[in-house]
């Protein structure tokens, strides 16, 4: 499986990750590749929900009518 | 020479030939009340007063000019509300002059507001009525909202509470998300026009998963930017989910009605775009902690099948398990290191309902409500005392 790059794919593969596990009669090697996949998408997960500065930027557009992103202070 | 219309410069000199005040405006009510009959007249209510007496002094005006009216109790009294300043009116009146004042006025015996409320609102209907039939306001058309915003827009102007109260709301609830800002005029002349543009700046921009437009408090008058048509196409059109934060309590604009999601505040509208960062970790702790259970699950299970099977593969698969329960305890160890169980060793617990929500508000635990509370070692069933 290639690594989910949104964070609400990221949580759909963990909550079928849990009922997998809780629920399918897997033989024990399968259970553990998919505890540790969990866990991977688990430590994913905490990550995009640390606690982050929120990026705030301006949207201006030049004389040429190009976009620029000012950074703007919060 | 008798008195007459005629100019009598002669006449106008001689304190005989000269006419009283009084003469003059005696003479113009007669003129007037007899050219003009009682007549229906429309304009906008300004200037109203109720005297003690029961009797209303207003003026009508509209764009070019305006004449005083009066609307004596006898004629006001089945009227259940005096008509609001600004409000469009039809009022059947006797045009007249006012002797004691020399003024000419109307003296008004029926008022009724244009049912709608006024002229302004008959445009609002035409133009809503344009978007209905386009299906612009069809509730089936509205965008969901994306569950995870990574980029979100906001149209408004750089100085109003506006976006400072976005900016609080998301900084809170989800700072994962990176916020453009596309600052434009909210109120004023030209407004509508400046928000537009600002729509077709977005539409440039790469990733933006949902947009605000909004603008914070200020009078009822600085709507009428949205309530413009073109305005409101121009968000119907726009390329990602809009929610709009423009309106009043009490006033729906034609942006509003077009929006995917209408908010009563820019708060409201930053709480609409977002989840809230502090639940969804209460949500992903539960997933772990469930993943935990699931695996040790798997493994007793496994476990006792092999000590029931009892036979000489029972040595090699011992020492499998054995490799295998290494592993469990050493990814155990990565998943407590991520675990919120360390905080409930201290002593903490969490309260969890039915669906794994954290409650952390007194007001989500309603009586009888059942809810497990998680302390370190497991989960209790609890109940909150019905009243």
């Amino acid at each position: 499986m290639t690594k989910p790059t949104d964070f609400g794919a990221v949580l759909e593969r963990l909550e079928k990750i849990v009922r997998q596990l809780e629920s399918e009669d897997l033989d024990l090697d399968g259970a553990l590749k998919l505890f540790e996949e969990g866990v991977e998408r688990l430590r994913e997960a905490r990550d995009r929900l640390a606690a982050a500065e929120l990026k705030v930027k301006q949207v201006l557009t030049d004389q040429a009518g190009r976009v620029r992103l000012d950074d703007v202070d919060g | 020479m008798g008195r007459g219309l005629s100019l009598d410069l002669g006449a106008a000199v001689s304190a005989e030939g000269a006419w009283t005040v009084g003469q003059v405006t005696r003479r113009a009510r007669a003129v007037i009340e007899a050219g003009l009959p009682p007549l229906w007249v429309r304009g906008e209510i300004t200037g109203f007063k109720a005297w003690r007496s029961g009797h209303w002094y207003f003026s009508l005006r509209d764009e070019t000019a305006q004449v005083r009216c009066v609307m004596f109790q006898s004629d006001n009294r089945g009227l259940s509300v005096p008509p609001t300043e600004g409000a469009q009116v039809f009022v059947l009146a006797r045009p007249t002059v006012y002797d004691a004042k020399g003024d000419f006025q109307l003296t008004v015996h029926e008022l009724l507001s244009t049912e709608a409320g006024g002229l302004w609102q008959v445009a609002l209907e035409k133009a809503k009525a344009a978007l209905a039939k386009d299906g612009l306001l069809d509730p089936t058309r509205k965008r969901a909202l994306p569950s995870f915003p990574r980029r979100i827009a906001m149209i408004t102007s750089l100085d109003g509470a506006a976006l400072r109260d976005v900016m609080a709301v998301l900084a809170r609830r989800w700072p994962a998300a990176e916020l453009l800002v596309l600052p434009t005029k909210v109120q004023g002349e030209n407004a509508a026009a400046a928000v537009r543009a600002a729509l077709a700046l977005l539409g440039r921009l790469e990733g933006v998963d949902v947009a605000i437009v909004g603008r914070g408090g200020g009078g009822k008058e600085d709507l009428w930017a949205f309530n413009d048509e073109r305005l409101a196409r121009a968000v119907a059109a726009a390329p990602v989910p809009i929610i709009s934060a423009v309106g009043h309590e009490t006033d729906v604009t034609l942006c509003d009605l077009v929006a995917d999601v209408r908010a009563a505040t820019p708060s409201a509208a930053a709480e609409a775009a977002t989840p809230d960062r502090i639940e969804l970790l209460g949500h992903v702790d539960h997933l772990g902690m469930r993943l935990a259970r699931g695996l040790s699950g798997r493994s007793d299970r496994a476990r006792e099948r092999l000590a029931r099977s009892g036979d000489r593969l029972t040595a090699a698969l011992e020492r499998r398990v054995e490799r295998l329960g290494h592993r469990v305890a050493e990814l155990a160890g990565r998943l407590d290191a991520l675990s919120p169980l360390k905080v409930l060793e201290r002593g903490y617990a969490v309260a969890r309902d039915a669906d794994g929500r954290v409650l952390r508000r007194v007001v989500q635990f309603t009586p009888g409500l059942a809810f497990r509370l998680r302390v370190a070692d497991g989960e209790v069933p609890a109940k909150v005392r019905e009243s």
